[in-house]
C-alpha cells in the first residue's frame, strides 16, 4: 500500500482512528437456484422480505430523524414498489429461487439508473442495500451493517455507504468516513456533513486498506494517511481542535488585549462570497476585487449592471467599511473591451492596475467610481475605494480627486510598489488611506516572480526588507492622521498579524476562514507585544530569524 | 381517458422529494396512472413505482405526459401536474 490516498474531501475536519473496512458480505445467489414448485408461495416469501426490509428502513429513518429519514423513507418507498414486485413474480413464476428473482429484479433497475449517471447513478449504491438486505433475510444471512459499539472512534471504509448503515451511527464512535466510490452528492456526503463528520469519497484503493491500519483523513483536502507517525498525527487533530476552539472562541471587534482596536475585514471576489465574510464575523469588507465583473464579456459592464452587483455588499455591513479595488487588469488578464497593453515581455511590469486608465480609457474607471458611490447610497455602509498599482503621489493624487469628484470621500491607494512605500510620506498627503498589498510588495521588492516557483525562498512576507517597507508605509499615513490596512495574504497568518499591528498596521483584511485566528491571536496579546515582535523582527538579517523574534514576544501562536 | 402534459420546473427535476411525493400521490390514488417522458421515445410506466419513475430520469425543462382512467382522474391528474410542475 502507498502511504497515503487521495480521494475527493466532501465534510472538513481531521479524523483520526483505525479502519474498520465494511465488506459488502453478501453474495450473489446462484443463477441456477430454482423453488420447490409453489410459485405463490414463493412469491409471498420474497414479498414478506422486501416489506420487512421496507419496514426496517423506516424505522431506522424515525430514528434518526432529519435528512436521513428522508432518505430512508425513499429507501423503503423503493423496498415496497409494485414494478419490483411484478418483475420478481414474474421471475419466479419462472421457477427462478426467491432469492435469485429478487436480485435479477433489481438488476433490471440498477443498470438504467447506472446508464443514467449523475444523481440518479449514484442511487445504486442505495438499490444494492435493499436488494443485499432482502437477500440477506431470504438466505436467513445477518443483514450488513456497521459496529454500533467499539472502543474506540473508527474510520469505517467501504466501497460506498448505505444511508441505512450512516443514519444510525453515533458521531461519537467514527472519527472518519472513506468511500471508494460516491462523489459530492452522494449519501455519504451529505449525511457526513450534517453530522459533522470529516469524509473523503471516490478515494480509489480505500478498500484494500486493512483494517486495524491507523489513519489520518483530512476532510478537506481528501488525503487519506495510512499509519502516519503517532505524534504527527496527535498534532493533526490538536490543530484542527485548537481551530474549532478559536472559531468558538474568538468573538466580536478585533483588539488586542489591552484594548488597542484592530478592525478585521474579509477579501471577497463578489457577493457569493458574504455568506463566508459574515459567518466568519468580518466587521466589513477590506478587499473588494471587482475583476470578476469585467472578465470574459465583449463590452464593459454598464452602471447600473454594477450598481446592482456591488450594492448587496454594501447592504450586508450596516455602519461598516467596504474597501472597493478599481479593476486591476494587465497584460496577464487582459480585457476584451480595453485595448491590449501591446506585447510586453513582462506583464508585471508593464501597462497595468491604474497606469491602464489615467491616460485612456478614463470612462471606464470614471463609470466603476459612480456605480461604486450609487451603490452605497441608501445604505449604512462606508464606501472606500483604491487603486492598484500605484506608484507615484501624481498617480495617488489624480485617482483621489477623480473619487471625490464622483463623491467618494474615501479614496485610497494600494501600497504594491517599493517607491510608493519609501516616498509613502509624499503619497499620504494624497490619498485618503493605504492598503498594503503585501503579495505584489514582496514580489516587487525582492525581484521576485509571484508564478516562478523557483524563486520562492524570496516570496516570503518575513524578509526584513518587506517589514521595513511596511513599516515605512504606516509611519507616514500615521503622521498624515490617515489609516494603513493591510489586505495581502500575510495578514492571515496569526503571528504575522500581530507584528504588522506592531509595525503600526490599523486594519487586517483576508480571506474569510482565517479570521478566527488572527482574531484570537491579537486578543491574546497587548499592543505593546506587537510592537516588541516588531521591533525584534525588524532587527532580524533573515525572514526565518524574523519570526523567530516575533514568537519569543508572541507565546501561544502555533 | 384523462390526460395533461406537464414540463417539469423543479431544479433536481423528477429525482428526489419531488418525485417520492409524486409517487405517493399516484399511489394512493388506487387508480391506474402513467407517466411518460416526451421525445424519450421510451413507454408509459406506471406512475405507482418509483424505481420506474426515477428511471425515467426527467430532468427541469422536460415534458411529461401523464394519464389516469377512473372516478376523480381529472382531479387526481390536477394534483400530479402540480406536484412536477412545482419550482
Amino acid at each position: 500500500m502507498p502511504a497515503q490516498l487521495e480521494g475527493v474531501g466532501v465534510s472538513p475536519g481531521i479524523g483520526y482512528g483505525p479502519a474498520y473496512v465494511l465488506t459488502g458480505g453478501i453474495p450473489e445467489p446462484d443463477g441456477a437456484d430454482t423453488h420447490d414448485g409453489d410459485a405463490e408461495a414463493e412469491t409471498a416469501r420474497a414479498a414478506a422480505a422486501l416489506e420487512r426490509v421496507a419496514a426496517d428502513l423506516e424505522g431506522r429513518g424515525l430514528t434518526a430523524g432529519g435528512d436521513a429519514q428522508e432518505v430512508l423513507t425513499a429507501q423503503a418507498m423503493m423496498a415496497r414498489d409494485p414494478g419490483l414486485a411484478d418483475r420478481v413474480a414474474d421471475l419466479v413464476g419462472h421457477g427462478k429461487a426467491a432469492a435469485r428473482a429478487v436480485f435479477e429484479a433489481f438488476g433490471a433497475y440498477r443498470e438504467l439508473l447506472a446508464a443514467a449517471g449523475g444523481y440518479l447513478a449514484e442511487r445504486v449504491a442505495d438499490l444494492d442495500d435493499i436488494r443485499d438486505r432482502t437477500i440477506a433475510v431470504l438466505t436467513g444471512r445477518p443483514m450488513p451493517g456497521v459496529p454500533t459499539s467499539a472502543a474506540e472512534p473508527y474510520v469505517l471504509i467501504a466501497r460506498d455507504l448505505a444511508p441505512a448503515d450512516t443514519a444510525l451511527l453515533d458521531r461519537t464512535l467514527v472519527a472518519a468516513f472513506v468511500t471508494e466510490y460516491g462523489g459530492p452528492t452522494s449519501h455519504t456526503a451529505i449525511l457526513a456533513r450534517a453530522m459533522g463528520v470529516p469524509a473523503v469519497v471516490g478515494c480509489v484503493g480505500a478498500t484494500a486498506i486493512i483494517a486495524g491500519e491507523r489513519l489520518l483523513v483530512d476532510g478537506s483536502s481528501g488525503l487519506v494517511r495510512l499509519s502516519p507517525p503517532e505524534a504527527e498525527a496527535a498534532a493533526a487533530v490538536e490543530a484542527a481542535r485548537a481551530r474549532e476552539a478559536a472559531v468558538a472562541a474568538a468573538v466580536g471587534p478585533g483588539t488586542t488585549k489591552d484594548g488597542h482596536a484592530v478592525p478585521l475585514l474579509a477579501n471577497i471576489g463578489g457577493p457569493k462570497d458574504l455568506e463566508s465574510a459574515l459567518k466568519y464575523g468580518a466587521e466589513g469588507v477590506g478587499l473588494y476585487r471587482t475583476e470578476f465583473l469585467f472578465l470574459d464579456r465583449a463590452d464593459a459592464p454598464g452602471e447600473d449592471e454594477q450598481v446592482g452587483q456591488y450594492r448587496p455588499v454594501f447592504e450586508a455591513f450596516p455602519g461598516g467599511r467596504v474597501v472597493v479595488r478599481t479593476l486591476d487588469a494587465g497584460a496577464d488578464k487582459p480585457l476584451a473591451f480595453l485595448p491590449p497593453p501591446g506585447d510586453e515581455p513582462n506583464p508585471a511590469l508593464g501597462v497595468r492596475g491604474l497606469r491602464m486608465f489615467r491616460i485612456d480609457n478614463t470612462a471606464v474607471m470614471e463609470t466603476q467610481l459612480r456605480a461604486i458611490a450609487r451603490a452605497a447610497e441608501g445604505t449604512s455602509a462606508e464606501p472606500y475605494v483604491m487603486a492598484p498599482m500605484v506608484s507615484t503621489a501624481a498617480e495617488a493624487a489624480w485617482f483621489a480627486q477623480l473619487g471625490h469628484r464622483m463623491g467618494l470621500a474615501n479614496s485610497g491607494i494600494m501600497i504594491e510598489v517599493p517607491a510608493a512605500a519609501l516616498r509613502a510620506r509624499d503619497l499620504a498627503v494624497e490619498a485618503d488611506f493605504f492598503s498594503i498589498g503585501t503579495n505584489d510588495l514582496t514580489q516587487y521588492t525582492m525581484a521576485a516572480d509571484r508564478q516562478v516557483s523557483g524563486v520562492s525562498s524570496l516570496q516570503d512576507p518575513w524578509l526584513p526588507a518587506v517589514l521595513d517597507l511596511i513599516a515605512l508605509a504606516a509611519a507616514a499615513a500615521g503622521e498624515a492622521g490617515k489609516g494603513c490596512g493591510v489586505c495581502g495574504e500575510a495578514a492571515a497568518d496569526p503571528l504575522l498579524a500581530c507584528v504588522l499591528v506592531g509595525l503600526g498596521v490599523t486594519s487586517l483584511s483576508m480571506g474569510a476562514p482565517a479570521l478566527p485566528w488572527v482574531r484570537a491571536a491579537l486578543a491574546a496579546h497587548t499592543y505593546a507585544q506587537c510592537q516588541a515582535a516588531a521591533t525584534t523582527a525588524r532587527q532580524a538579517v533573515t525572514a526565518a530569524e524574523a519570526k523567530e523574534g516575533a514568537h519569543a514576544h508572541l507565546p501561544g501562536i502555533p | 381517458m384523462a390526460e395533461r402534459k406537464i414540463t417539469v420546473e423543479s431544479e433536481v427535476g423528477l429525482h428526489a422529494r419531488p418525485a417520492a411525493t409524486f409517487v405517493q400521490t399516484a399511489a394512493k390514488s388506487g387508480m391506474d396512472v402513467t407517466i411518460a417522458k416526451l421525445g424519450g421515445g421510451g413507454q408509459p410506466v406506471s406512475a405507482k413505482s418509483i424505481l420506474s419513475v426515477l428511471a425515467l430520469d426527467v430532468r427541469q425543462g422536460d415534458t411529461i405526459v401523464i394519464k389516469a382512467e377512473g372516478e376523480g382522474a381529472d382531479e387526481l391528474l390536477d394534483q400530479l401536474a402540480a406536484i412536477a410542475s412545482a419550482p
